[in-house]
């Protein structure tokens, strides 16, 4: 069954929050000049960012904010900020299936500019009772 | 540059305790835009059941990468951290953390690989409360080759 896509809009004051919050302060999440420095086109959101806005489309999909028993992601291609008010745009879907036991797989992918930035991304969640 | 292959299924000291604040989670839990009232609210955390406020999926990593450091830094396994990329992340939870958690971390070497020039390296983090699990997490760090 596929489920309702979500997005989530990221911009450069969103890492910056999540910075904070998180305690990575790593340079290539907020300057330019570190990040262009090791190569990339700008600075990049954190990848536990990017899987922390799909564990809330999870936790939505799963309809319970303790519903989750596993989850698991591979960072395949940085999701890229630009230093505007708009930022960019992570869209994410995922299909669901029984996976016996009263739990529920959610297979899951997550694109940014039409690109997938996460493979291998996959939830266990108690099925909504 | 290669990592020592014999550190497979070294484990390291436990941490201190890390106490796990209400506030704590509320911030993290704003930072992703997370409303559910389960992670603000400790009223509605305890009619499902929970002690005090829930932390999103994602909330242990702030603790288990800051533990983590003790295999990073470990100077006889030699990472260069600036080579560091985050590979993949997986969760397996007993429970949800929540608010007044004193969280204890095992870190364990669980695997090194070298391919195509790169390392990998997997650590699992066995993240436990007065002694009871509450959430495994594997972290597999690439140590991008020179050149």
């Amino acid at each position: 069954m596929d489920l309702p896509v979500k997005t989530f809009r990221v911009t450069r004051a969103d890492l910056v929050r999540y910075a904070g919050a998180s305690g990575d302060f790593n340079p290539i999440h907020w300057s330019d000049r570190v990040a262009t420095g090791v190569g990339l086109p700008g600075v990049i959101a954190h990848g536990m960012f990017t899987m922390a806005l799909v564990g809330r489309a999870v936790t939505e999909w799963a309809g319970a904010p303790d519903a989750v028993v596993e989850y698991g992601v591979r960072f395949t291609r940085p999701v890229v900020v630009p230093d505007d008010d708009t930022g960019t745009e992570i869209e994410v879907r995922a299909t669901a299936r029984e996976a016996g036991e009263g739990l529920t797989r959610l297979d899951v992918t997550a694109t940014c500019a039409g690109e997938k930035v996460l493979s291998q991304a996959r939830a266990i969640v108690r099925t909504p009772s | 540059m290669s990592l020592d292959p014999s550190f497979v299924g070294r484990s390291y000291p436990p941490t201190a305790p890390y106490l796990v604040g209400r506030e704590k989670i509320r911030e993290f839990a704003t930072a992703i835009g997370a409303t559910d009232p389960a992670y603000h609210d400790p009223e509605v955390a305890r009619s499902l059941g929970h002690p005090d406020v829930v932390a999103p999926p994602t909330f242990p990593v702030v603790i288990t990468m800051a533990a983590s450091e003790q295999i990073i830094n470990d100077p006889e396994l030699g990472v260069d951290y600036s080579r560091v990329v985050h590979g993949d992340q997986r969760f397996a939870y007993t429970r949800p953390v929540t608010a007044g958690d004193e969280l204890v971390c095992v870190n364990t070497v669980e695997d090194i690989a070298s391919r195509g020039g790169h390392d990998f390296l997997t650590i699992r983090t066995d993240v436990t409360a007065a002694g009871s699990p509450v959430v495994t997490a594997w972290s597999k760090l690439v140590v991008r080759g020179e050149g």
